[in-house]
């Protein structure tokens, strides 16, 4: 179980991180959805895999899994889809305003600025 | 009056001037001389406390752990001071009132004036050497604010600049020595440093410690080689000159200086440091002084000369130096303060300040003639007016006073200070207002009315009185310098005297003088002379400087920062393995401790589903619409994993966040491309999967690694499972940790998700009201729009469905304390049921029925949850301390009533604002031209009895 767990997390980043190294917004914006998903899975397990033990106290159930990281990740769940929704925003307003939805600053620009050294 | 209430008169009396702008501009200046007036009063208040030599104190603690505490004190030196500061601060502001032009924004200027006046207050009154640096750095940026106060003028923009580039250098190496000598004494509270002069003088960091403040102190009262931004910040308008210029600001180096006194003087490094930066400065000062032409520029280095007397005496590091120095502060207030402003009365009449220009002023303005004429005489030492006595005082100190090893060095270069000092002070008075009456002002000079002459002629009424009769300012010199000197050393028994006889400091002072007249004699030739010298130019040298440190962080910045971003982003994944295999390769790991537990079918089978979805989303990325599926199989698989482990909380929160992400995204998508095109080379993509790999074989490794181990330290986790009912009132631990252990947390977060919408909002509007708008309004589908937009099948079944929706939120929101569930999972369900009526009807039909805007539903969460918080205050408790009990009313069963549901009811608004504001901002940009007003839910409607087809829109027509 715990090996299926971790894959799970090794594979959600290695996409995760090949889709945020592509060239356009959208997968770049899917590939942080990714890694946030990766991350959150990431802490929650870092209360270690209880089944069937959830922290809802009941008289006489001693056990339970661990509360903390799932309250942490509850939020952070929320938070980042304020943060998908910014980012997603910002790709949007630069792709309206010039018609390309490039991550990288346009070739002669970037070389321009390499230049400078 | 408390010492609170001082120090923040001022901070709160800011915001009036602003307020009162529209008043008038005598009621600008009016509420201004009133919060100063009160604050000089309460100050005054004190007074017996002090006269009497008490100390008084308040305080409280702020940040302990850090050693910061809001502590104020009052002593001798703190009094005389803050007398100074308001004090002449009323005559300033008066001397504004009717100096500042009509174009000028009064209630700003004096915006400024205020929070500089508290700023300083705040550090003649800190105890707290932290709280000081504070007060320290906000002088900096208040004076920035006033020397760039006329913007349009380029002068003022770059003084501005260099002032706080030179005085923020000083305050940041100040932070760092101060933090060392609190380190030192171990507290941070002057009281305790000052107790502490032999652990602080033979600790090893004394020398460090020493010149890091010495560059603040230095910075900030204009020492060489730091002296070349006052003369520029003159760009201000001339009553900001007068006050932070000459009378206040730039004495807080000195100030700092003298309240260090006890515990950094006294040894050869302070003696050597000071004493010729003192020096160095006063000559320097002097003789630049003397060939400036314009009148402010030659007070500036007046200022900058005296301002070096004063540094030197204290640096001499004897009793009778400190006292030398208090007295010629006080008398340096007064007489540079009448002359600053009585040189912005001739450019306020005569509309140059230029002194070649100048001459003859004394038969049209006899009045300004007769202050300015005191107040240099007085500069110059003259006797019977209040320079003479402390430059005499000054001249003793010197002639005692061996640097270097060579007895003739201080006097001499004291005595050369003086005659050039003398020397511009009878070319101020001799070329300014002697001499014939000429035609060519540039305006016809006359005096001024008496709110702008009456301000100087108070200052020089003092000057003269104390120049005749100084023993009435002798017990309060005394008394500064005992505070000044603490305990180290006692204060001189010397008597104030106009005559002490034929004592070496005489004849320094008459050779001074007629040095002076001899200088004034043959000033033609010499002013010759010395624009025939090569001199390097401060200001040229500082552009250099700057322009050099700009080229080295662009060479270094802008080959990092190319504007590539996915160079960044590899860049930054790379560093983090390799950073992390260097720990892991260093690190040991210790035995697996937990068994691994058996992987049961339907784990695998959920596994399988995940990893496909994933990798699907790898190599379909390009169909953009596809991937989008294929991260809702994600997130459900993630939801259904959180239940797995008994998250339940995560699980209902994971799910209904994937619903709206899903939308959100949809409604982006309608905007961008569908696909993505081919554009990187097999190499880069290889590279790029090396690079992904290798992460996320790390993350398994680490992950799969943690996972067999129990944690190392015991968690805090055992105290939320064991406290949660009994402290928290609930059982859902999570829920409890969420609105009681970790409320505040909980509250910073929906902050920022409030402020996350609110920032979508405001990009909406910027796009919207930009060019953007235009486009977006006549762009053409790129792909067939559905005939039936508003299907009636889907409207009927959200209408049906949307109370159950809202009455499943009202029981999880309900349930949330005890069970799963709670504001956030509330929140987000409520939400969907009102994006389920926007994407049935349409945008324009549900917005038209909508009767609350989200904003006031974020901020009213925001405050609910707020406002919760605070309630605890008024039963005594910490911010965020929850209570609750239990009621029964019957013939229901006991339940539950906690002040965490209130808090958690925050919660719930603040995320069904922001969801929503979010989504609908989306929407907006939907909207175009012509797009008709949908005065019906659906498009086909057989109730309505239309003909069916006639009324379907045209398929231009878009949903949400």
């Amino acid at each position: 179980m715990e090996f299926l767990v971790a894959s799970a997390i090794g594979i959600l980043t290695a996409s995760g991180l090949y889709l945020v190294l592509r060239l356009r917004t959208f997968p770049v914006i899917m590939g942080i959805s990714l890694l946030t998903y990766a991350v959150n899975v990431f802490l929650f397990a870092s209360g270690r895999l209880v089944i069937g033990a959830p922290p809802v106290l009941v008289k006489g159930v001693e056990t339970y899994s661990d509360p903390l990281p799932q309250a942490l990740v509850l939020t952070a769940i929320v938070i980042s889809f304020g943060m998908t929704a910014v980012v997603v925003m910002i790709g949007l307003g630069a792709y309206l305003g010039s018609d390309d939805d490039h991550v990288n600053d346009p070739a002669d620009e970037v070389a321009q600025r390499g230049d400078a050294s | 009056m408390s010492l609170f209430i001082i120090v923040a008169l001022p901070f709160l009396g800011a915001l009036l001037p602003g307020l009162m702008n529209t008043a008038g501009r005598a009621a600008c200046a009016g509420v201004t001389f009133t919060v100063t007036a009160a604050a000089l009063i309460g100050l005054l208040t004190n007074a017996p406390a002090v006269l009497s030599g008490q100390v008084v104190t308040a305080g409280f603690e702020w940040l302990p752990l850090l050693g910061l505490n809001v502590t104020l004190m009052l002593d001798g030196l703190g009094f005389f001071f803050a007398c100074l500061i308001l004090g002449i601060g009323l005559l300033i502001i008066t001397y504004a009132r009717f100096y500042l032009s009509r174009d000028d924004n009064m209630g700003e200027f004096f915006t400024y004036l205020l929070l500089f006046q508290g700023a300083m207050v705040g550090i003649v009154l800190s105890d707290n050497i932290l709280l000081l640096l504070v007060f320290w750095e906000l002088t900096s940026l208040s004076s920035f604010l006033l020397i760039g106060y006329w913007k349009h003028l380029p002068e003022g923009r770059q003084g501005a600049r260099m002032a706080l580039t030179v005085t923020g250098m000083g305050g940041l190496a100040m932070i760092g020595g101060m933090l060392m000598l609190g380190q030192i004494a171990g507290s941070y509270d002057l009281s305790v440093i000052l107790q502490n002069r032999e652990a602080i003088q033979e600790s090893p960091l004394y020398l460090p410690a020493l010149i890091l403040i010495l560059l603040g102190c230095f910075t900030k009262s204009a020492q060489f080689p730091f002296h070349f931004w006052l003369p520029h910040a003159m760009a201000a308008p001339t009553p900001v000159s007068a006050y932070l210029h000459s009378a206040t600001m730039v004495k807080a180096g000195i100030f700092l200086m003298a309240r260090m006194w006890p515990v950094l003087s006294g040894t050869p490094e302070w003696f050597v440091i000071v004493t010729t930066a003192g020096l160095v400065t006063m000559v320097l000062g002097a003789v630049i002084a003397l060939f400036k032409h314009d009148l402010k520029a030659l007070l500036a280095f007046s200022t900058v000369s005296h301002l070096g007397l004063i540094t030197m005496l204290l640096g001499t590091g004897t009793a009778f130096g400190a006292m030398a120095a208090v007295f010629h502060i006080l008398n340096h207030a007064t007489f540079k303060a009448a002359l600053f402003m009585s040189a912005g009365i001739v450019d306020h009449e005569a509309h140059t300040r230029d002194i070649r220009r100048l001459g003859g002023l004394r038969r049209l303005m006899p009045v300004t003639f007769v202050i300015a004429t005191l107040a240099a005489l007085s500069m110059a030492g003259i006797p019977l007016l209040n320079g003479f006595l402390s430059k005499e005082m000054m001249l003793e100190e010197a002639w005692r006073t061996e640097l270097y090893g060579a007895p003739w060095l201080v006097p001499a270069l004291a005595t050369l200070g003086s005659l050039f000092s003398a020397a511009y002070c009878f070319r101020l008075i001799g070329h300014t207002f002697l001499g014939p009456v000429r035609d060519d002002y540039p305006a016809r000079p006359h005096d001024p009315g008496a709110g702008m002459w009456l301000p100087p002629a108070i200052l020089v009424v003092m000057v003269v009185v104390i120049g005749i009769a100084p023993f009435l300012a002798e017990p309060f010199v005394k008394l500064v310098t005992a505070s000044v000197l603490g305990e180290a050393a006692e204060v001189p028994k010397a008597y104030f005297k106009i005559w002490h006889g034929l004592v070496p400091a005489l004849y320094m002072s008459i050779a001074a003088v007629v040095g002076g007249l001899i200088v004034m004699a043959i000033f033609a030739p010499m002013l010759r002379l010395w624009d025939a010298a090569p001199r390097p130019e401060a200001k040229a040298i500082f552009d250099r400087l700057i322009a050099a440190v700009v080229r080295l962080a662009e060479r270094i910045a802008l080959p990092l920062h190319n504007g590539a971003f996915t160079r960044y982003g590899a860049v930054f994944a790379v560093t983090v393995f390799v950073v992390g295999y260097y720990a892991w390769s260093t690190g040991t790991v210790g035995p697996a401790t937990r068994a691994p537990q058996p992987a049961d079918p339907v784990a695998i089978a959920g596994w399988l589903m995940l990893v496909a979805a994933t990798l699907g989303m790898v190599f379909l990325h390009r169909n953009r619409l596809l991937s989008l599926i294929l991260i809702g199989i994600v997130g459900l698989m993630v939801s259904v994993g959180f239940v797995f482990f008994s998250a339940p909380d995560l699980a209902m929160t994971q799910i209904t966040v994937e619903v709206v992400t899903i939308i959100l995204l949809l409604l982006a998508l309608n905007f961008l491309p569908n696909r993505t095109p081919i554009e990187s080379t097999v190499l880069h993509r290889t590279r790029d999967a090396v690079v992904s790999v290798a992460g996320g074989l790390a993350a398994t490794a680490l992950a799969y690694h943690y996972l067999l181990r129990d944690a190392v330290v015991t968690p805090i986790s055992e105290f939320h499972l064991a406290n949660s009912y009994k402290g928290g009132g609930g059982t859902n631990v999570v829920n409890v940790i969420l609105v009681d252990f970790r409320g505040f947390d909980t509250f910073g977060e929906i902050i920022v998700l409030g402020i996350a919408a609110l920032l979508i909002y405001a990009l909406t509007e910027a796009l919207l009201n930009g060019p953007v708008r235009a486009r977006l309004l006549n762009r053409l589908p790129d792909q067939p729009r559905a005939g039936d937009m508003h299907p009636m099948m889907m409207v009927i079944l959200t209408r049906v469905t949307m109370p159950v929706v809202l009455m499943v939120g009202f029981f999880i929101f309900l349930r949330g304390h005890n069970e799963p569930g709670g504001g956030f999972i509330a929140g987000l369900v409520v939400s969907i049921a009102v994006v389920m009526q926007y994407m049935a009807s349409g945008f324009g039909w549900a917005s038209a029925r909508l009767r609350y805007p989200y904003h006031g539903i974020i901020g009213t969460g925001v405050l609910i949850a707020g406002l919760t918080g605070i309630g605890s205050w008024f039963v005594g408790k910490p911010f965020m301390t929850t209570d609750f009990t239990y009621v029964r009313i019957p013939p229901f069963n006991e339940f539950e009533l906690a002040t965490a549901m209130l808090f958690d009811l925050g919660v719930f608004l603040t995320v069904v604002g922001a969801v929503m504001l979010s989504l609908e901002s989306f929407s907006r940009l939907a909207r175009r031209a012509h797009m008709p007003d949908v005065e019906h839910p659906m498009d086909i409607d057989p109730s309505r009895g239309d003909p069916p087809v006639a009324s379907v829109p045209t398929p231009a027509k878009e949903g949400v």
